[in-house]
């Protein structure tokens, strides 16, 4: 008989344990054994730690699933000036995320079984965090001809997008969500009019003082009542990423009410910024969708606080200097998101809008449901991707630190809560705090 | 008159560094702006139009977009106080392809010029290229943003004719939503206490413009009742073919001003227009002549006084911030 290789096996102890899917929120201890988690719970290593285990001490840190996010840009291949599978890799575990999906608005377009097997090298090759892809749900995202849904999704595309486009066409849309339901796919919505998204920032007076094109906020929930419409007719599955205005929580809300299987999401500056924020001209703060009123600020925290809004989702996209600082209206909107989208979810946390549990489950357990991830629970036998974090640990937004190649975040500056000690992916550590 | 020549001329009523836009400008800082140029209108009419005031200074012309009005209304001013200027007009499409605004501030800023006039399209890109230049700039007119300097030329074209901008009932008529003339002329007769209407087919007026303390009209002759002065925008022509308005002859129909309409004015109503005009379509030609009514010719004149001054107020703060930064350094 030859012996076993030794395990490799690491218990995290002294922890806060947090765990979403179960409500599980205890001090305890968890051990990892070969990249999965082997057990967990309050009562684990009460009388120390083995020999041969190797001991991490979380000194009462809150241990949850490590985060789940699901709409990044990585811009590799194509654009690998403004960032890289590496980097972004670097910056998703600095940021405390495990796991991350990338759009298909790459250089080539992510449309093809080729397209989503170089994702899936290439985050072999790096061997940093989970990489996940959509893939196209029209050829070259030029809204006109189906991809081949089927073979992407045997190939390991998660799930459907033309990213930061809409799908526009209603017939198009239409026989996507009809033909992704074959298989029980997932068709993800940039929620946008086309016709009238044509702007630069959100419509109203803010922007007709700057004498800027305005997006009326009506182009969002026009596109999502038109889809839900195409939901109901077809039985597709349908997520709406990104949303910015109550018109569009209030439409998924009812949705939700009526039985229809949808689910959305929402990005960290939707709830943390308004449009304000562009003041100046701010490009950093140019997005799409546009940051919008005040008042759709506080629908879009009600919505996450209510659960009408599933997850939470970085949004990460990064730009160079030479594409922001630009006229606000030619410069390329998106926020490098991946490196602050903890502490500023946590924001919702702090200032007693949801609880802990209830916030970490958007940007974990939910995300990883919707695109059915294993991913975002701590449980027996799930893979060991952890989070480290103190909650209250507080700090100040430098971009110039960020790990992504592209600093173009508005929140420099910022003072927040919540810091990242520790990104473990398959009981590999990935990121320490110094 | 000797205060304003003389070599102890104050220029405490404008402190700031750049003319960008006339939000945010108080009325004093206004009304000193209007009353410098007021000398200005004297000396253009005499026959030695010359000062020495920026001798040695060099003022740039960088324009974006193309002028014809507004480039020489600027280059005659700076010409008059006797700076060197250069004029340089710059095809914004090759510009976004290769050499980005920062790239052009960088390499005028090697050139060392005092006052930087720009002109561009996109709104906001003047002050884009302020913060990265050393010397003072002027707005010349950033896409729908804003016009300073016509606005003031309104302002004083207004003032010497009628004595007093506050009570006055103004209307500015036409293409509202892309005119930075509309925003700067809103903000200053608002900020002065005229009252301001806005006339315009709701596809020409932007969202929430009431906001900014004026009520708005889609009636002509409702809009224009009692107003002390008609204020016409330029319509440009590819948005009269049915992408705003649905044909050139529609929209004079129910927005050009002719004489008609312009009964529902106060009787002596002037009208004004910030040019090119488009005879016929905004405005009937015979009114737009008119020596009556039209002040549209006073306005170019006054173009060149309040440019003078602003060159003028500019290139004195900047050297005076230069030399305090001198001061402080030794």
């Amino acid at each position: 008989m030859t012996a076993l290789p030794p395990k490799h096996r690491t218990a995290y102890v002294n922890a806060r344990l947090l765990d979403p899917a179960s409500g599980l929120d205890v001090p305890g201890a968890l051990l990892a054994e070969d990249g999965k988690i082997a057990d967990l719970g309050p009562d684990l290593f009460k009388d120390g730690v083995p020999e041969g285990v190797q001991r991490v001490d979380c000194a009462g840190a809150c241990l949850a699933p490590g985060l789940v996010d699901m709409r990044v840009q990585i811009r590799e291949p194509g654009e690998e000036h403004k960032e890289t599978m590496d980097s972004a890799g670097r910056a998703a575990a600095a940021g405390g995320v495990t796991s991350m999906v990338g759009l298909p608005n790459t250089d080539p377009v992510i449309d093809d079984v080729a397209g989503v097997e170089f994702i899936a090298r290439r985050a072999r090759e790096v061997k940093r965090v989970k990489v996940y892809t959509y893939a196209a749900v029209t050829r070259n995202l030029e809204g006109r001809e189906l991809t081949e849904m089927g073979l992407l999704a045997e190939s390991g595309a998660v799930a459907f997008t033309d990213g930061v486009k809409a799908v526009e066409n209603a017939q198009v849309m239409r026989r996507a969500l009809a033909y992704a339901r074959t298989f029980g796919h997932l068709i993800v919505q940039h929620p946008e009019e086309p016709s009238l998204a044509g702007g630069a920032m959100n419509g109203g007076e803010m922007a007709t003082r700057l004498g800027l094109p305005g997006i009326p906020k009506l182009a969002e929930v026009m596109m999502i009542e038109r889809d839900l419409r195409l939901v109901e007719m077809t039985g597709g599955r349908y997520h709406v990423a990104h949303i910015s205005t109550a018109e569009s929580v209030e439409a998924i809300r009812r949705a939700k009410a009526r039985g229809l299987d949808v689910t959305c999401d929402t990005a960290p500056h939707y709830f943390a910024l308004n449009e304000i924020a562009v003041a100046d001209y701010r490009t950093f703060a140019k997005v799409s969708p546009p940051l919008r009123g005040e008042d759709d600020r506080q629908a879009i925290l009600e919505g996450v606080a209510d659960g009408t809004i599933d997850a939470i989702a970085s949004d990460h996209s990064p730009h160079d200097v030479e594409s922001k600082r630009l006229p606000f209206a030619i410069a390329e909107p998106g926020i490098v998101g991946l490196e602050t989208l903890l502490p500023l979810s946590l924001q919702l946390y702090h200032s007693g809008k949801a609880g802990l549990l209830d916030l970490l489950a958007c940007l974990t357990v939910r995300p990883a449901g919707i695109l059915d991830l294993r991913a975002g629970r701590l449980a027996k036998g799930a893979p060991a991707d952890l989070l480290v974090f103190h909650p209250e640990r507080a700090w100040k937004i430098e971009p110039d630190n960020f790990a992504s190649k592209s600093k173009n975040s508005p929140f420099e500056g910022l003072p927040v809560q919540g810091r990242v000690c520790r990104t473990v992916v398959d009981g590999r550590a990935l990121f320490e705090a110094a | 008159m000797a205060s304003l020549h003389g070599t102890s001329a104050s220029f405490e009523g404008y402190r700031h560094r750049h003319l960008l836009g006339i939000e945010g400008l108080t009325a004093s800082e206004i009304l000193f702006l209007l009353d410098r140029s007021d000398g200005y209108v004297d000396l253009n009419r005499g026959e030695d139009k010359k000062k020495d005031l920026l001798a040695g200074r060099t003022v740039i012309n960088l324009f974006f977009e193309s002028s014809t009005r507004t480039r020489t209304s600027f280059e005659l001013a700076a010409k008059r106080l006797s700076a060197d200027v250069i004029n340089m007009s710059v095809a914004w499409s090759s510009i976004k392809k290769g050499e980005t605004l920062i790239d052009t501030a960088m390499t005028l800023n090697a050139m060392h010029p005092d006052v930087l006039v720009v002109r561009h399209p996109d709104s906001g890109a003047v002050q884009l290229l302020a913060e990265k230049m050393n010397c003072a700039v002027i707005n010349g007119g950033d896409g729908s943003h804003e016009h300073p300097t016509q606005a003031l030329l309104d302002a004083l074209t207004i003032r010497r004719r009628l004595g007093i901008i506050e009570g006055l009932q103004v209307a500015i008529c036409g293409d509202i939503t892309h005119s930075r003339v509309a925003r700067s002329n809103i903000h200053l007769l608002t900020t002065l206490g005229a009252r301001v209407r806005l006339i315009a087919p709701p596809t020409l007026m932007p969202g929430s413009i009431e906001r900014m303390g004026v009520e708005t009209f889609t009636d002509m002759r409702k809009g224009l009742e009692d107003c002390d002065i008609v204020m016409m925008l330029r319509l440009q022509t590819e948005r009269m073919q049915g992408s705003y308005v649905p044909s050139t002859r529609e929209y004079f129909h129910f927005f050009g001003l002719d004489r008609e309409k312009l009964q529902a004015a106060k009787p002596n109503a002037l009208i004004m227009h910030p040019g090119p005009m488009n005879r016929g379509v905004e405005i009937d030609s015979e009114l737009a002549d008119d020596i009556h009514r039209s002040v549209i010719r006073e306005q170019v004149e006054m173009g060149v006084a309040v440019r003078m001054a602003c060159l003028e107020t500019l290139n004195h703060n900047l050297h005076l911030a230069r030399s305090q930064q001198e001061q402080a350094a030794q």
